[in-house]
């Protein structure tokens, strides 16, 4: 029988990897699916030829689908999250000049204490900081806002976070047009190796487990293709199965590595996928355990919790009504289509849609659908715990 | 500006190549009677932008600055004219039609659709006609690196076996065709086998 082909959409990142592999490693074609990758220059023209039906399926920054529900952005069609394709993978840096005033000043680069880096940052840029982050809707810039408004008592006075492509980032900051800049890999590394700029804390450190790239499709496709939906979710389930196994990271850097892919050396990919990095660029080396998850923990689930987390932070931003967001928001995460396509494959199944998001530092065991589901630490670096039910 | 009309709508153009730019703002002069401005240096594209204030903005799908116009979706303070992608309240096709040919056009809030579509009309012509230039350049690129190549892997079957150009590329010819493969993929596994062994 032959495949049947999907159009799908990513950006060059590491964390495009569950599309790359689902197909370079026969997890699509086990499914009798044939991806066909199309590689967008940037996350707006993604969604729009996801919005228009250039791609049938696309890698998308996890508040997107959120902001269309909400009518915020450009957002044009209502999208629908089958999966969650990555589990955080994002770094933030700083200037080559504010690395010097943040080391004067006795900050370690420990890469670990979101709390204490923030504000030694804080103190060490004096007023102006300006960030860059690569969408307006995007965790970077959630997960910023959360880690700076908790920090800085005068709400962020003087922050300034504008856009910049990602593959922009290295100049912009080489250039002084931004003082520090969060991102996916491998463009903090290869801002590092540019000698642009010093990695300060990998985005886990702000929130342990944060959902950083889902797989969108329009809501329109998804209700008319239930087959091709519970296919595509098993694909890619198995990609990120595979992309979790340690023995997996060197192939998987290489394939990503290739031209029509990433077309950056494999060594720099393979620091997000092993967690080793090189956070100067004199070479201090630290290690990051769980820097990037695609199936640990139940990573794929798209829990409702999640996205109403993303809800209600772009509803401060935007003077939505905080209600209005949530109830919006919710479904938006299709975890019902996730579990039937998943059922019976021995897939990791909770027993809920939503949970409280931030509550557990330690790794647990959660009720689930067949048997009990292992779940990995979820907090937030300042403790504090979103409770969906409790939010509006 | 003397000759400008107080209610032409006024354009901003993205574009970083001169002769591009050049080409989107006669297709638009075509079309009636704007005020157009270029942008042909992207760094703090969005400050340009809220500076020039425009009705419409036109830039290139495949411009990795297009996210940076994102942020203009959102109205920052109460006398700012948010911009929303046409795409948002388009409803005869025209939007795929913008999309597909590569040109995405923000607007700003409640200007009538009506305004907009010739605006759009020109725009769409213009960026098809870039996408068939870039078409038809890359496969003329890409015929004469096959060329080449087919030449080198020629040479070496007539030295290997000392024979002439019409029998080798015959030879080649058939070799491709055994393996249902084009005459340039076979030349080029030769060429690539060649240096490995040289």
């Amino acid at each position: 029988m032959s495949a049947t082909r999907i159009p799908a959409g990513y950006v060059p990142l590491t964390d495009a990897a569950p599309l790359i592999a689902a197909q370079e490693m026969g997890f699509a074609a086990e499914e009798r699916l044939s991806l066909e990758l199309h590689r967008a220059p940037s996350w707006s023209s993604l969604r729009d030829m996801l919005a228009f039906g250039q791609v049938d399926a696309a890698q998308m920054l996890a508040p997107v689908p959120v902001a269309a529900a909400l009518g915020v952005g450009g957002a044009s069609a209502p999208f629908s999250v089958l999966s969650v394709l990555s589990v955080n993978g994002t770094v933030i840096g700083v200037s080559s000049s504010l690395a010097r005033r943040l080391a004067d000043a006795g900050h370690n680069f420990s890469f670990n204490d979101a709390a204490s880096a923030g504000k030694a940052l804080i103190a060490a840029a004096g007023p102006g900081l300006r960030i860059g982050v690569p969408f307006p809707f995007s965790m970077h810039m959630e997960l910023l806002h959360y880690w700076l408004q908790g920090l800085a008592a005068d709400r962020g006075r003087g922050i300034s976070i504008r856009t910049v492509p990602p593959p922009l980032m290295s100049d912009a900051i080489k250039s002084g047009e931004i003082d520090a800049f969060c991102v996916g890999e491998p463009w903090g590394s290869i801002a590092v190796e540019n000698g642009a700029g010093a990695l300060l804390l990998p985005g886990r450190a702000i929130w342990s487990f944060a959902p950083e790239k889902v797989l969108a499709v329009r809501s329109t496709w998804a209700e008319a293709e239930p087959g091709l939906t519970g296919r595509l979710i098993r694909a890619l389930w198995r990609a990120g199965r595979w992309l979790a196994d340690p023995a997996s990271r060197g192939l998987a850097a290489e394939i990503l590595s290739a031209r029509r892919y990433l077309d950056l050396p494999a060594e720099i990919i393979e620091r997000a996928l092993s967690g080793k990095f090189t956070v100067t660029p004199q070479g201090l080396q630290r290690e990051v355990s769980g820097f990037i998850g695609f199936h640990d923990g139940a990573a794929g689930f798209p829990w409702r919790s999640q996205a109403q987390w993303v809800a209600l932070q772009l509803a401060e931003r935007t003077g939505l009504d905080r209600h209005r967001a949530l109830e919006l928001a919710g479904p938006v995460f299709r975890s019902d289509l996730y579990r039937s396509a998943l059922a019976g494959t021995g897939a990791d199944l909770p027993g809920a849609s939503s949970k409280l998001e931030g509550a557990t530092g330690v790794s647990l065991l959660a009720a689930g659908e067949s048997e009990a589901v292992r779940l990995l630490p979820n907090r937030f670096f300042d403790g504090r715990v979103f409770d969906p039910m409790a939010a509006d | 500006m003397l000759c400008r009309m107080p209610d032409a709508l006024s354009i901003v153009v993205v574009e970083t190549d001169r002769d591009r730019a050049f080409m989107i703002v006669d297709g638009l002069r075509d079309a009636g009677e704007f005020d157009i401005q270029v942008i042909s240096e992207p760094s703090g594209l969005a400050r340009q932008i809220q500076m020039r204030d425009p009705d419409v903005v036109l830039i290139d799908i495949a411009n990795p600055s297009r996210d940076v116009l994102e942020e203009l979706t959102l109205a920052s303070g109460p006398k700012d004219r948010p911009v929303a992608m046409f795409v948002d309240r388009s409803e005869d096709g025209m939007t795929a039609a913008a999309v597909e040919a590569g040109v995405s056009a923000y607007v700003v809030d409640g200007l009538q659709a009506a305004r907009l579509k010739p605006v759009l009309d020109a725009a769409i012509a213009r960026f098809r006609l870039f996408q068939r230039m870039r078409t038809e350049l890359a496969e003329t690129k890409r015929a004469l690196e096959e060329r080449k190549v087919i030449d080198r892997a020629k040479g070496m079957v007539m030295k290997a076996r000392g024979i002439g150009e019409d029998e080798a590329y015959a030879l080649l010819r058939k070799a491709a065709m055994d393996q249902n493969k084009r005459v340039a993929e076979v030349a080029q596994a030769l060429v690539t086998a060649a240096g490995l062994l040289a």
